[in-house]
């Protein structure tokens, strides 16, 4: 049992083969324990696989893996890149209806040299391989912009437009519950005006799954 | 001859025994018929006690995690042009692995008069509204150098330094600006799920405020409280 939950700190106190310990709670892969002399102190996980139950059965300590790359349910998520050449910071969550097959919605900022805004979105996206490590994915979805000039530029005035947008990307599956995420969108910009705008963007950034 | 006479005899045998069993639950019911003796068991007689206990079933119960952290600060922020104030926030970091974990924070502070705006005596470049500085990041970080430190002979305190970059957006002077933030922080473990933290990030964003566009640092240095929950 170590001081603390991580491998640098000191090992201070010995379970020995044959004796319980309580498990209190948990913080990333370390279990804080109470051995029977009442020591407390933090335990990894692999060596919480070798303890038994009291019936006899062995205890999982679930870890997550690729596994749950493909299937698991939820998803959040923090992406950054560039959008019509303004800065763009993106959050998402994500919910599987099935491996293949999920919905997403997109809070985002947008953070220009002329105009400043904010973006909200729904899509759905579709992997063809969601048990592949790199799974590539296609994405259909709409939703409205926000656009208000900057304030040392005179002219022009706020505006909100529907959006739509088609795109493509990759999720790669890093460790742990961990992925990453790049993607190219194309939006087409509704506007009052008599043509519409259409805007490409890049982004990557990280997320992962629950 | 004889073992087709074994043969027919172990067939009539056999039905009967058939019959009888097959009956032996109707016949006891009406309390006539003969008392059988339970047939020999079929069972090896190793096990004498068969044990009546039911095997308790173990529920397992689920582990209390403590990944999220929580919390705020305090400090002092060097807007650049605009002078040192207070600032304070709140934090929320989810802690991934035992080294990386995901920080958000929001902030806020205000910016004072800058040097032109003294000497000239009274041309203001920003409304009070517009010197207010908000901020919000989201960073990942990596807890660089876990450690213990101890205070005199009895106490020892599990500590961490940790670096910290990511990215936002700060509302100055009348305008969101994208904001990139880096630092390092370092965390004091009180007990085991209550933290305090010391913090130093630099804050930088592009401002044209003063004519030509340029890169502002914005320093910050901050106390914290936090709890893992």
């Amino acid at each position: 049992m170590r001081t603390g939950p991580g491998r640098g700190y000191p090992i201070y106190n010995v379970v020995d083969r044959g004796e319980s310990v309580d498990v209190i709670k948990q913080r990333t892969e370390w279990y804080l324990v109470r051995a029977d002399n009442g020591k407390e102190g933090w335990v990894e996980r692999a060596q919480m696989e070798l303890t038994l139950q009291p019936d006899g059965n062995a205890v999982s300590f679930a870890l997550a893996g690729l596994d749950d790359f493909t299937n698991a349910k939820w998803e959040t998520g923090l992406l950054a890149g560039d959008f019509g050449g303004a800065n763009i910071i993106s959050l998402y969550g994500s919910y599987s209806l099935n491996p293949n097959v999920s919905l997403e919605a997109w809070g985002s900022q947008i953070l220009g040299n002329f105009s400043n805004g904010w973006m909200a979105s729904v899509n759905v996206v579709h992997e063809a391989f969601p048990e592949w490590r790199v799974s590539p994915f296609f994405t259909l979805g709409a939703g409205m912009i926000h656009t208000s000039p900057k304030s040392t530029i005179i002219q022009g005035e706020d505006r909100t437009d529907q959006i739509g947008h088609v795109g493509a990307g990759f999720r790669v599956y890093a460790t742990r519950r961990f992925l990453l995420r790049a993607e190219y969108k194309s939006y087409v910009v509704f506007t009052s005006r008599d043509e519409n705008e259409e805007v490409e963007e890049w982004k990557v950034g990280f997320a992962f799954f629950f | 001859m004889e073992s087709r006479f074994r043969v027919l005899f172990l067939i009539v045998a056999l039905a009967a025994s058939v019959s009888l069993s097959g009956c032996a639950a109707t016949k006891n019911l009406f309390g006539f018929g003969r008392e059988e003796a339970p047939p020999p068991s079929a069972e090896p007689p190793g096990q004498v006690i068969d044990p009546q206990v039911e095997r308790r079933k173990i529920k397992e119960p689920a582990i209390d995690r403590e990944d999220f952290e929580i919390g705020g600060f305090v400090g002092i922020m060097s807007i650049e042009d605009f002078g040192s104030n207070i600032s304070y926030g709140l934090r929320l970091a989810y802690h991934i692995t035992e080294g990386f974990f995901i920080e958000g924070t929001v902030g806020q502070s205000d910016g004072g008069l800058t040097s032109f705006e003294v000497l000239s005596g009274g041309a203001l470049l920003l409304t009070d509204s517009e010197r207010t500085m908000t901020y919000y990041n989201l960073n990942l970080g990596y807890n660089i150098l876990p450690g213990e430190v101890f205070l005199g002979e009895g106490h020892a305190y599990n500590t961490s330094l940790y670096l910290i970059a990511g990215l936002g957006s700060t509302r100055f002077a009348g305008d969101d600006r994208f904001t990139v933030n880096a630092g390092v922080g370092y965390r004091f473990l009180l007990t085991d799920a209550v933290a305090l933290h010391i913090d130093f990030r630099d804050h930088l964003f592009d401002i044209d405020l003063l004519g030509e566009e340029k890169t502002a640092h914005n320093l910050e240095g901050h106390l914290g409280f936090t709890v893992f929950f």
